[in-house]
Order: C-alpha cells, then structure tokens, then sequence
C-alpha cells in the first residue's frame, strides 16, 4: 500500500481505493510470483521478500532456509512448494507479519529461539488483519502461531508439534492476545504449553481442532467474550480445557477425554457467566467439569462418561441449569462443597438410577440425588477414595439417600430418564 | 505286630492315655476293653495315625509310624460310626476305595454275597438303614487282605444273620494267620471270638491276658462277671 | 491328591447346593442383562455383588462341606493317604465346583448375550478371575475355622462373623481411621489397609478397571505410582495369590497336627 500511502486522500477514497487495488492484486492482475530457491537468484526468504511488490507472490521451493528474523511489512503471499524447511537455528523469532492481508502458506518451521523475557514466535502477527496462516508446520518451537493485536484472520489446518516438559520453560501453540474475529480451523497442537490460549480476544470461532498432549491446558480462554468452540478434540492434556473470566462462550460438540491428574479437568470453568454447553463428551476424564463462581451457564444434551467426578462443583454457582444430560458410569455423579444448592438438574439419564418407572413414560417415578455422602468423606479425606464401591460405603451412601443430612436436600432430579438419552 | 512304647496322649487337661505299653504278636484277635472314655478308640486311632500321641512310640509291622504313612497300607480299618456321603452309591463307594487304596485283588463280591448288599448295590448310601450301613462298612474293610484288621464296634446294627455271618468272617481272617483288634460292648461276642483281652482303665494297661487268666485273676467264673468285678473293685 | 479331589469334585456335582448356586448365578446373569440392556452396565452391576457374594457363599459352603464330610474324612484318614493329601484335595474340590458354578453360571447368560463379540470380554474375565481368588480364599478360611472349631455352631458362627468383619466392618473401621488420622500423609497407609482383607484387594482390582479417572484425582505419589502404572495390578495379584498361599498353609499346619 505504500505506493498509495505517499498521496493524502480523503479517508473515504482512500478506503475504496484502497479496496480497488485490493481486489485486483486478488485477482493476480498486478501480481507476479518471486521464486526462491538455494540455486535461484534470490536464495532466501528475506532476499525474496524485499524483491517483491505488494500483492506479489513468493514462492519457496523445496530446501532448507537458515533463516530467523523474517519481517512480511507488505500484502504477500508466502508459499512453500513441497515444504521448504525454514531453520531458526534457535536464534529467535522466525516471521514477524506486520502488514495486513499476508497469507502464509506450506512451510515447515524449526528452531525457534528460546527465551525467558521475549516470548520468540515461529509466527507472529502483530497488529495486522486479514492474514491467513494455513498448512504450516511447525516443530521445535517456543510459541507457535501468536497473533498479536491482529484482526479478522484465518489460521487453518497447521500443525504444531512441541517439545514442552515444563510449563515456566514453553510457550503455547497458538496464542491470542487483543486479537478478535479470528477464525482457527483444523489445526493439531500437541506437546506445547497450552495448545490454544486466548486473552483479551473476542468473537473468535475454534473449529475442529485436535488439542492433545499438551503440558498445560489444551485450550485456554482468560477475559475474552462472545467466542465459541464446537467439534474440537481435547485428549490427555495436563490440566484439561480451562475457561476464565469469560463471558457469553458457546461450547457445542466439543471432546474431552482422558485428562488424568489431580489437577485435572475436561474443563475447568472459573468465573463464566452465560455460557452455553451443548453436545459435549467428556470422557475418563479425572474431573469432568471442574465449575467455580460461574452464573447462568446451560448444560444441555453432554455425555459425562466414565469420568472421576461428572461435575464438581466447588461454591457460589448460580442459575446454573442441567438438563438432559447422559451421566453414565461415573465413579461420582455431581460433587458439592455446600449444602445450598440454586442449580436445576431436570430430565437428565444416570446410569447409577436404581428406581422405576412404572407408567413406561421412559421417566423414573422416583427422583434421584445424585450428590452422595461419599464424596464429602472423599473431599475432605482424599486418602478414603480407595474404599470406593465397599458395601459399608454403599450403606452410607443408601441411608444419606433416605435422610440427606450433609447434602442439599433440593439438589435431586425429579425427573430422571430411564433411558440414555439420544439428540 | 503292633509295638507300642509308653504312650502317652490328653485332650487338653483331660488325660487319655498315660503309659500305654502294649505288644501283640501275629495272629490272634485281641480285645480291646474297659468302660467308657477309658481309650479304647483313643488307642485305635493311635494306631491308625489318627490321634497324634503326646508321647511314645507305635510300630506297626516294625515301623515307626510317625515316619510315613505307608504302613496304613497293612491295615484294614473299621469305623465305629458308619456315616459316608450321602449322595454316593454303595457301588460307587466301594470303587471309589478301592481307587483310593490303589488294590486290585479284592473279594467284595463274596463279602456282598455272605451280607446280602446285592439289592443295595445302585442305592445311595444316605438312603440306607443304619445296619445296612454298617453291612458296606465291614464289606469296605474286609475287601482288602492286609495283615492288620481293626474293628470299632462292629457288631453296631447288625441283625442276628448278619452277627453270625461276621464271627464267621472273623474266624476265616484268623486263620490267615491275622492279627486282629477288636473293641466291643457286647461281652458274649469278645468272649466267644477273642483270644486276648486287653483291659484299659484310667489310661494304662490293667489286665491283658487270656479270659480264662482274668477269671482266674478275679476269682470269677463268669467272664461278664469278671470284668464287672475290675470295674467296681477299682471304684471301691 | 488328585483322587480326593475327583471324588470329593464329584461328590459337589451332586449335591442340590451346587445347583442351587449355579441357577443363582444363572439368575443373576439373566435378569441383570435384562434390566440393564446393557452388557457393561451388568458387568459393573455384577462386580458390586459378586465381591461380596462370593465370600459369603465360599464361606457358608466351605463350613458345611467340611462340617457334613465328617465321617467321610474320617474313612480316609484310616487309608493309607497323607493328610495334606486329604484336606488339600477336599479343599480344592469345594473351591472347584464353586468357581465352576460361577463361571458357567454367570458365563452362559452373557455368552448367549454376545459377550465374545464385546470389548466387555476383557472386565468380564477380571470378574471371574476375582471370583474365582474370592472362593478360593474363603473356602480356605471356612477350612480353617472349621478345622479348629469342633462345635459346628460355633465354626459356623466364627465364619459368618468373618465374613461380616472383612465385607463390611473392616471398612467401617477403615473409614474412621482415615478420617481420625487425616491430618497425617495416609496413602502408604490406606494401601496396607487394603492389602489385609481379600474383599478389598478384590475391590481395588475392579477399581483400577473402573475408576482409574477419580483415583488419579489424588495427589500422594504413592498412590499415583500404585495406580498409574501396572504396579497395582500385579501388587494386587500377587497380595491375592498370597491371600490364598497362607490359609491353605495353615490348613495343612493344622491338618498335620489334629487328633481325628
């Protein structure tokens, strides 16, 4: 744009102008391709790069690039052909993007720099909007993908594939920080910090990522509003999927399973307010929904399976509703550390229902608690989980059921289902 | 035949057995008497290895039993009560001893013959009476043709034909050349079979002789006499 | 040995109790398939019964086997048998049939339900793999109370007394240590606790199958090592394999010196 940029024009021309240009450079009118190649004219990225005219294309053929330091400052299409290898040989940030509408497209990134006080990027996108990132990917690596600032972008199909041990010494696989109306698509994050992490971000869409193994969360949402998840994986990642300070996320048909730990969840929900949890998953998951000081949230049609605890719920939650839910074959339903309870449980399956129903309307005629006495014993001496399933704790249990002293006698499902419920 | 040395055996305080000494050669039936809870069986089953002695040694045909229990080999033993499992055949049992024991040469069939089983033969044994009962029990013992024969109570149940077909039976074993211990209740049946008595009372030997010794010996021509007059001398 | 234990095998086969044991485990089978619908949900259902079921039938047949086999025993101490041989073989005859009432029992129902078509075939073995250490363990223990009780009333009372202590007071007394004491680090020591009762070695072996997820909500290292890795497994084996080694050791102990 910088060819237009030396004229002063009226805002509004400049916009329309601007969006000329644009669409013509799209259309590849103006554009050319620079290849780069190690036996080319240009035998870098950065040779490559300063040739080329906004709205050009730069073509990277098959090689190995040593390179760090890379600044896209204008509208470029960066394209690996056969997935060129650029090395950072450790030395610091990789591409810095500092210009709206760069596409960056089929290169394999290694060896970004590690470092205690900069927080080195195989990408980074700094206060740009437009940009797409797509079928990179990248190994050994401190942070993976980290939009700064930036807007309106697409980061699709990348494939991130950390080193992490430690979490004071990693950095996470895609990180948001003040960046809205981003789209993530079909992205595999593994062996990082968190795989996706979130700050500030707003609007943004996460779709159909896989999130696994992760030292930390596999996702990570901190005071960023209005997003929305649905079709991701999250699998055995340190501490599960944690959502904060957040408020209005939609989470639909999401997967989270065999997050094993004692600090582990399939999600951990902390001061969300208004958010809705539909068609979710979670499986073996050590806690399935770890919920604290979050409002008005919507659990609607999830499977709890196999999972530790279902639902812990640890204080202040309120109008939260669950309903229709299937909780089957978890070692606890719902755990509470009150005995108030403001939260509606309604026409949800337990598999651990023991009642009947003899009008075959397919609803239990006689409602169910799913809160047992053994999980306060277990919240307050940890070491008892071992005589889970004893007939002694069974009695315990059974005479709680009959006369609820230390559980909130209104947290029951008066309507429980007889039959795993299907959506 | 049978050797034993100073035996020695109390159940908890009550006291048994205290210096047993007893030698029987081969061939003979002995008797084995004395009032109730003197030790009869508590002897036999010393013997059989059953009760284990507090003190002294049992051979039998030179062994010491306490060794090995091969020895039971060489003997034919009858229990006092014949109680077997209940939902086992006559047929079935007398194989499944035989199996036990590990012996061919057996001659149940003449001892079913001489008692008559043969209507019993596919009955289980918790349908019989207890005489019949008993009637297994003496053909399981005498099937086998061992040196040693010891009978606990055998006349236990047994009809009038049946008691004549057992002195019999006892009387051929004998003249096989057999050693044979016997403990009864019925005077008339030692008298007429024994050729030895052995009398136990407060746990040792009093009297082991012939009958006409021990009539002598308490100057009572009556055998049944006899041993009434040890009994209440001894609680004079 | 092997002969004691065909005819004393045999002798079971016969008895109205085996089949009442193995139509109770048909039953079982059968109506737990059909409430539930569900071949795992029976599985898990099952588990939660068979643990303490299964002690308290070895336990009950053990006793009156041993306590209604008097005179038989009595016979084959008069033959030319080793006493080891004779109690061992009676032993293993009881828990035999037992375990084969419980494996044909429980096996037809979920076979007829298609178990070998199911990922459920690899719980269903763990549950008759612990049902049969159960049998083994409590018939042995039956043995032993009967071997030194005389008095059938009494034996018979000691054993169910047992029973009720290692199926449920043990864990209440568990319970309350654990929770007296919990201000001290009690994971070593709530694994020892559970090693020294055969239900609860059991139980534990149904818990690393089921609740893997919440016993790794817990944070003692201990605990993490014993249960996050296959050590638990075989420490539970093993400690199982023990349960039986000891009472069936004493039986012979005792057997060998007990005036008959």
């Amino acid at each position: 744009m910088q060819s237009i940029g030396i004229f002063k024009l009226d805002p509004v021309i400049k916009t329309i102008l601007h969006t000329i240009i644009f669409l013509s450079v799209w259309s590849g009118l103006w554009a050319k391709t620079i290849t780069v190649c190690p036996d080319c004219t240009h035998k870098t990225l950065k040779q490559g790069i300063a040739a080329a005219q906004a709205g050009d294309t730069v073509l990277v053929r098959k090689g190995t690039y040593k390179e760090h330091d890379i600044v896209i400052d204008k509208p470029l299409t960066l394209v690996g052909e056969n997935y060129p290898v650029i090395d950072g040989e450790l030395k610091g940030e990789i591409i810095t993007i500092t210009s709206d509408h760069v596409t960056v497209d089929g290169l394999f990134i290694i060896n970004v720099g590690t470092s205690y006080t900069t927080d080195y990027a195989a990408v980074r996108v700094k206060r740009s909007n437009h940009f797409v990132i797509k079928n990179l990917v990248l190994e050994k690596l401190f942070f993976g993908i980290y939009l700064e600032k930036a807007r309106d972008g697409l980061v699709y199909h990348n494939k991130i594939i950390g080193d992490a041990v430690e979490e004071y010494n990693s950095g996470n696989g895609i990180q948001l920080w003040y960046s809205h109306n981003v789209r993530i698509e079909k992205n595999i994050v593994q062996h990082v910090r968190d795989g996706i992490y979130l700050e500030f971000s707003d609007d943004c869409s996460i779709t159909e990522n896989v999130s696994t193994e992760n030292v930390r969360y596999g996702l990570h949402f901190m005071f960023s509003n209005r997003d929305i998840y649905e079709n991701n994986t999250f699998e055995k990642n340190g501490a599960g999927v944690a959502v904060m300070f957040s408020k209005e996320i939609k989470m639909y048909n999401n997967h989270f399973r065999e997050n094993w730990g004692s600090a582990s969840y399939g999600m951990l929900l902390k001061e969300i307010n208004d958010a809705e949890i539909k068609g979710n998953t979670f499986a073996e998951n050590t806690i399935g929904i770890n919920i604290e000081g979050s409002n008005r949230v919507v659990y609607h049609n999830n499977d709890f399976l196999n999972n530790g605890w279902a639902i812990k719920v640890r204080g202040a939650c309120y109008t939260n509703s669950f309903t229709e839910n299937n909780f089957m074959h978890n070692s606890f339903d719902i755990s509470y550390n009150s005995k108030v309870n403001d939260n509606v449980f309604d026409r949800n399956y337990w598999s651990n229902y023991t009642g009947y129903d003899l009008n075959k309307d397919g609803v239990g005629d006689v409602p169910y608690r799913p809160v047992k006495l053994f999980s306060y014993v277990v919240n307050r001496t940890p070491e008892t989980i071992i005589l889970l399933r004893s007939l002694f704790i069974d009695i315990l249990d059974f005479s709680e059921k009959v006369s609820p002293v230390f559980t909130p006698d209104n947290l029951v499902d008066e309507n429980p289902m007889t039959k795993r419920i299907l959506w | 035949m049978v050797n034993i040395i100073d035996l020695h055996k109390s159940f908890g305080k009550n006291v048994v057995l205290s210096g047993v000494d007893l030698n029987t050669d081969q061939g003979g039936i002995y008797a084995i008497l004395g009032p109730n809870g003197s030790g009869k069986t508590t002897l036999i089953k010393s013997i059989l290895g059953m009760v284990l002695p507090k003190k002294g040694t049992i051979e039998v045909l030179g062994e010491n039993i306490k060794i090995d229990s091969a020895y039971r080999n060489h003997i034919d033993y009858l229990p006092q009560i014949a109680n077997f499992p209940n939902n086992i055949k006559v047929k079935e049992l007398i194989r499944m001893i035989k199996d036990l024991r590990g012996a061919k040469n057996t001659n149940e069939e003449n001892l079913i013959r001489r008692f008559q089983l043969e209507p019993f033969l596919n009955k289980k044994l918790g349908n019989l009476s207890g005489g019949t009962k008993q009637k297994v029990n003496i053909v399981l013992t005498f099937m086998f043709d061992r040196p040693l024969i010891i009978l606990d109570e055998p006349t236990t149940g047994l009809d009038p034909i049946a008691l004549i077909q057992l002195k019999e039976l006892i009387r051929i074993e004998k003249d096989k050349g057999k050693t044979i211990l016997i403990t009864s209740h019925i005077m008339s049946f030692v008298e007429e079979i024994s050729d030895e008595i052995v009398f136990l009372l407060e746990g040792t030997i009093y009297f082991k002789g012939t009958i006409a010794a021990l009539k002598e010996k308490t100057e009572q021509p009556n055998f049944e006499h006899a041993i009434a007059s040890i009994l209440s001398k001894h609680h004079a | 040995m092997l002969k004691i234990l065909k005819y004393s095998f045999f002798d079971l086969m016969r008895s109205r109790w085996s089949y009442v044991y193995l139509l109770f485990y048909l039953l079982l089978g059968i109506v737990l398939l059909f409430l539930n619908n569900d071949l795992s949900k029976a599985i898990i259902t099952l588990m939660n019964v068979i643990i303490v079921l299964i002690p308290l039938i070895g336990t009950v047949f053990g006793i009156m086997y041993h306590y209604n086999s008097t005179e038989f025993t009595q016979l084959l101490l008069a033959q030319p048998l080793k006493r080891s041989t004779i109690f061992l073989g009676q032993y293993l005859g009881v828990a035999l049939s037992l375990s084969l009432s419980l494996v044909i029992g429980l096996g037809i129902p979920f076979a007829f339900y298609g178990l070998f078509y199911s990922d459920a075939i690899w719980d269903f073995s763990l549950l008759l793999v612990t049902g049969a250490f159960l049998t083994l363990i409590f018939v042995a223990l039956a043995f032993n109370i009967a071997l030194s009780n005389e008095n059938k009333i009494k034996g018979f009372g000691y054993a169910i007394l047992m029973w009720l202590f290692l199926a449920v007071i043990y864990d209440g007394l568990f319970l309350m240590s654990l929770v007296f004491f919990e201000d001290y680090p009690l994971d070593k020591a709530s694994l020892i606790g559970s090693m020294l009762n055969p239900i609860d070695l059991s139980r534990i072996l149904i818990l690393l199958k089921l609740d893997i997820s919440a016993l790794l909500g817990y944070t003692g290292a201990v605990f993490k090592s014993f249960f996050g890795t296959n050590l638990g497994l075989f420490l539970s084996l093993g400690c199982l394999v023990l349960w039986v080694i000891l009472p069936v050791w004493r039986l012979i102990y005792v057997s060998k010196r007990k005036d008959f």
